[in-house]
């Protein structure tokens, strides 16, 4: 079938198999920023963001973004140019293995963008279904907050 | 000396490519065409496989292999990554006709596609005689019991005490002297039995490894792995290959804990790709990863201790007995390493050491981060408190009366090595008294203890100070290259393997500090076998220790070198040159840049490259040490142990990297909090875990995690690169102790197994009620 929708900004036309989930869609179409670490909606590694909201990309279709807008991590920022999310986190340290940090950066940002001022209580919530081995969070709540205030700064 | 790079916390080299989401991991980017390979796994626990017909599978459009035990060599090695020979057994094949436990691989299919691989693997007949399993410890020792391995080929490749056909993996017994005299030269005896349960390491990124051959018809394999030298070495044994024809790549590892020190699918993807021509990948699923791949040994612990009125210690006899699963992997080193992470910690007169490692027809266990030091520092940690509370004294007094002190050593360095002698160490930097004084003040110790509260939820604290090695000694090598290039950059090529620790940014401090150069000027690259020198591997928490003093010696051969050069520019004498800030340093403020000293020597004059190898082998393993602190609430409704706070005050020498040493600090203590709490398998009676999956198998989630604090002690190792020891491994043993001393402060219930669920809580605390 052929689903159209804007990525990253982009509209972008696919044809792939029905059952195609939107992990898989990504991952085929070379976006690979967005990680597998179950296929079962529990571990947070292939979070995007569907019209704004963080979802699990490996729970979803690609049909389910028909007509919507589907945010990835390579829309986020490059290596020379990147996010302030993406800076922050780095300059906390709080990447480690980095494998759970594309999804944890797309849950941050759908916060973000609703809340530019988020209390710590609010940053756990929206990060409660990402799953990180390496950090034990500290340094990504850290990370995530830095980020909301150079933000914040900027507008 | 002031240090300018190492001790501060650089970004990490490869944090951004991380954060942008950049092909760095194995299934990021893998060959055009790449097969899918998928592993059929055995419903029984402990099964002989009479008949396997792969021939309908293989049958099937779009599978390009399919294999079973009578296609691929009968070779048997052992899975545990460790130097050669390894301490571990050779009991393992690559597909076998006996199955030992629920989730055994049986048969391999690669295929086109995920569905074409599963509809292969359901094609493929097998017909088992089940045979009587053994799911504990105490049946795998009992009299006449099924032998789990009776094949020709087990053995154990180094001179230690095997016993296959008693189910025993490894048995060790070792004693300082008369450990009942010195036992009963107490006031008082303290016997106690400690049980730890299973565990999974859960890395993010599961196991995960591609393989192709290359043009010349060598088979490379980029894999997720700890120790791709051992892979290297491991797979070529499995298939019959020269370690020549075989090239592994380590490219970025999404979390190893442990388990990816073990060669688990390097072996089955060389069979695949050499079987279908292909490249193929392997990707374990969750509950692959989760019960299938490498375990923590569940071990029961006794430790029988003399102690005098005045709490000193006269003699410890540490009991363990350990379930290494259905394969011998770290079986025998995980057991003595329970002693010798634990026992050096006090002053304790006497010890003796009894271990056995037993084979059950239950999950493998393998590495994991603690390696032995987690199960037994449950139990000596535990035994502490109830020494103290026996005598009436404060836990953390009597601690900071018998903990080990810099100039002391202790009879169990010598005592327990990894599959031979240990090696007498005498410590020479110790924090732990700081450690224990900054602690105790961060969690309010004195103002908190003992005070559980009036209502249904009680309040407790706890604590437990730990000790772990850096490095195996006389038996761990680490080497660095480094080259120089003519814009001042050097590239650092390093076999140590970064699996998300940092390893890689560490390095590259160090050899910038020598080099006078910021981190910025190192081009990082590890591992690959055929490009980068010689490492064990990242285990053993050596990488800091033991690749940071050979990155620290290969940047000093290079130093040597750019003066030389320099020398011959500046018109003096090399020996009173100096790196600095990017330049090289002479006499009466001559000074010039690295690149041109790089540009000159590629380019100019006296051409050559400037570069070096050098390794590094470690004669000792200096302790870290650390002090952890606990505030829990006990909900004695519903059973539920909540941490409110938790303390890890640590030694782990000079910290290169501060913000990297916490950060290793704060993910070792959510694991150990999720072990003691929520990480469990649950079995049915057949032996096969139910809840392989996160919904069931709950790892700590943002919202989970309590308030942390981490403290860096900061000590100087004189052995250590810039004084530098270990921090990875440490930080995962105090949780199960400081949480159950802290239950006993909360609600006066004394827990010796792990783990703390609120059906435990409940029914321990139904057992006091009832006196
Ligand atoms: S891969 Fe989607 S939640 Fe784990
Ligand atoms: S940084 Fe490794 S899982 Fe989060």
């Amino acid at each position: 079938m052929i689903v159209e929708f804007t990525l990253n900004g982009e509209a972008v036309r696919w044809e792939m198999p029905p059952d195609t989930k939107l992990l898989d869609a990504l991952r085929v179409q070379g976006l690979i920023g967005t990680k597998q670490g179950c296929r079962e909606a529990t571990c947070g590694a292939c979070t995007v963001l569907l019209n704004g909201r963080a979802v699990f990309s490996c729970a979803l279709l690609l049909a389910q973004a028909q007509g919507g807008t589907v945010e990835t991590v390579e829309g986020l920022g490059s290596v020379s140019d990147p996010h302030p999310l993406q800076r922050a986190l780095v300059d906390a340290s709080a990447v480690q293995c980095g494998f759970c940090i594309p999804g944890v950066l797309m849950s941050a940002k759908g916060l973000l963008d609703q809340d530019p001022n988020p209390s710590e209580g609010a940053i756990r919530r929206a990060l409660n279904g990402n799953l990180c081995r390496c950090t034990g969070y500290v340094k990504i709540i850290e990370g995530v907050t830095l980020a909301a205030e150079e933000m914040r700064r900027r507008v | 000396m002031s240090l300018k790079v190492v001790g501060t916390s650089v970004r990490k080299v490869d944090g951004l490519a991380l954060a942008a989401g950049g092909p760095l991991f194995v299934a990021d980017e893998i060959p055009r065409h790449t097969l899918v390979g998928r592993a059929l796994r055995s419903p029984h626990a402990h099964a002989e496989i009479v008949s396997i017909d792969v021939s309908a599978a293989r049958a099937l459009p779009g599978v390009y292999a399919a294999l079973s035990h009578h296609d691929v060599p009968r070779v048997a090695i052992t899975t545990a990554g460790q130097g050669a020979p390894e301490p571990s057994p050779y009991d393992t094949f690559i597909l076998d006709k006996k199955v030992r436990y629920v989730g055994d691989p049986v048969a391999l299919v690669a295929a086109e596609t995920a569905e074409i691989a599963a509809a292969a693997l359901k094609l493929i007949k097998v017909e088992y005689r089940p045979l009587p399993a053994i799911l504990s410890i105490d049946a795998a020792l009992a009299e006449g019991a099924p032998v789990i391995h009776d094949e020709p080929e087990a053995e154990m490749p180094i001179p230690v005490h095997y016993e296959p056909e008693k189910n025993i993996c490894a048995f060790v017994d070792v004693a300082s002297g008369d450990i009942e005299a010195a036992i009963n030269a107490g006031d008082h005896v303290i016997d106690g039995t400690y049980e730890v349960h299973y565990a999974q390491h859960a890395p993010i990124e599961p196991h995960t490894c591609a393989g192709w051959l290359d043009q010349y018809g060598r088979l490379v394999l980029r894999t997720s792995t700890q120790v791709p030298f051992h892979a290297r070495r491991i797979t070529a044994r499995a298939l019959g290959l020269n370690v020549r024809q075989i090239r592994v790549i380590k490219p970025r590892v999404g979390g190893g804990f442990g388990t990816k020190q073990e060669v688990l699918l390097e072996p089955w993807v060389g069979a695949l790709v050499l079987a279908a021509k292909r490249p193929v990948m392997i990707e374990l699923d969750r509950e692959e990863e989760l019960v299938f791949s490498r375990t923590r040994h569940p071990q029961r612990v006794r430790m029988r201790t003399g102690y005098l009125a005045d709490g000193a210690l006269t003699g410890t006899y540490m009991e363990v007995h350990s379930n290494t699963g259905a394969y011998g992997s770290h079986g025998l080193t995980v057991m003595t390493n329970c002693g010798s992470k634990t026992l050096p910690l006090y002053r304790r007169g006497e010890v003796a050491f009894r271990g056995t490692t037993v084979y059950t027809n239950m999950p493998v266990a393998g590495a994991y981060r603690g390696y032995g030091g987690t199960q037994a520092s449950f139990a000596q940690e535990c035994q502490m408190d109830e020494i103290a509370q026996h005598l009436g004294v404060d836990p953390l007094a009597l601690r900071q009366k018998l903990h080990i002190r810099q100039g002391e050593g202790s009879p169990a360095f010598a005592m327990l090595g990894e599959g031979k002698e240990g090696v007498e160490q005498i410590v020479q930097s110790c924090g732990l008294a700081e450690c224990l004084k900054q602690g105790a003040e961060a969690i309010d110790w004195y103002g908190k203890r003992g005070k559980p509260g009036d209502g249904p939820i009680k309040r407790g604290i706890g604590m437990a100070a730990l000790m772990q090695g850096s490095s195996i000694p006389e038996i761990d090598m680490a080497s660095v290259t480094l080259k120089m290039n003519e814009d001042g950059s050097f590239n650092l090529m390093a076999g140590a393997t970064d699996l998300g620790t940092g390893s890689d940014t560490v390095l590259a401090q160090i050899a910038a500090e020598v080099l006078g150069v910021s981190v910025n000027e190192m081009i990082v690259h590890s591992s690959d076998t055929d490009l980068t020198p010689f490492d064990v591997g990242a285990y053993a928490s050596s990488t800091t220790y033991l690749s940071g003093e050979a990155a620290r010696r290969c940047a000093l051969k290079v130093a040597a070198q750019i003066a030389e050069v320099a020398a011959v520019e500046l018109g003096c004498d090399a020996k009173a040159i100096h790196l600095e800030g990017g330049y090289a340093v002479g006499p009466e403020g001559r000074q010039i840049s690295l690149a041109r000293v790089g540009a000159i020597s590629l380019y100019e004059r006296n051409q050559h490259q400037i570069g070096a190898t050098d390794s590094a082998i470690s004669h000792s393993s200096p302790p870290p040490f650390a002090a952890h602190f606990v505030e829990v609430e006990v909900d004695t409704e519903t059973g539920l142990v909540k941490v409110k706070k938790y303390v890890a005050a640590v030694d782990c020498g000079r910290a290169i990297h501060p913000a990297l040493a916490e950060g290793q600090v704060e993910g070792s203590v959510a694991n150990g909090i999720g072990y003691a709490l929520t990480e469990r398998f649950i079995f049915n009676e057949w032996g096969k875990v139910q809840n392989g999956n996160f919904g069931d198998y709950r790892i700590p989630s943002a919202e989970d995690m309590p308030e942390l604090v981490t403290i860096l002690v900061p000590t100087v190792e004189p052995t250590g690169p810039y004084g530098a020891k270990s921090v990875s491994e440490i930080n995962i043993n105090g949780a199960c102790p400081a949480i159950a001393n802290a239950i006993y402060d909360a609600i006066g219930v004394r827990l010796r197994q792990t783990p703390f669920t609120p059906e435990v809580i409940l029914d321990a605390l139904d057992a006091k009620a009832r006196g």
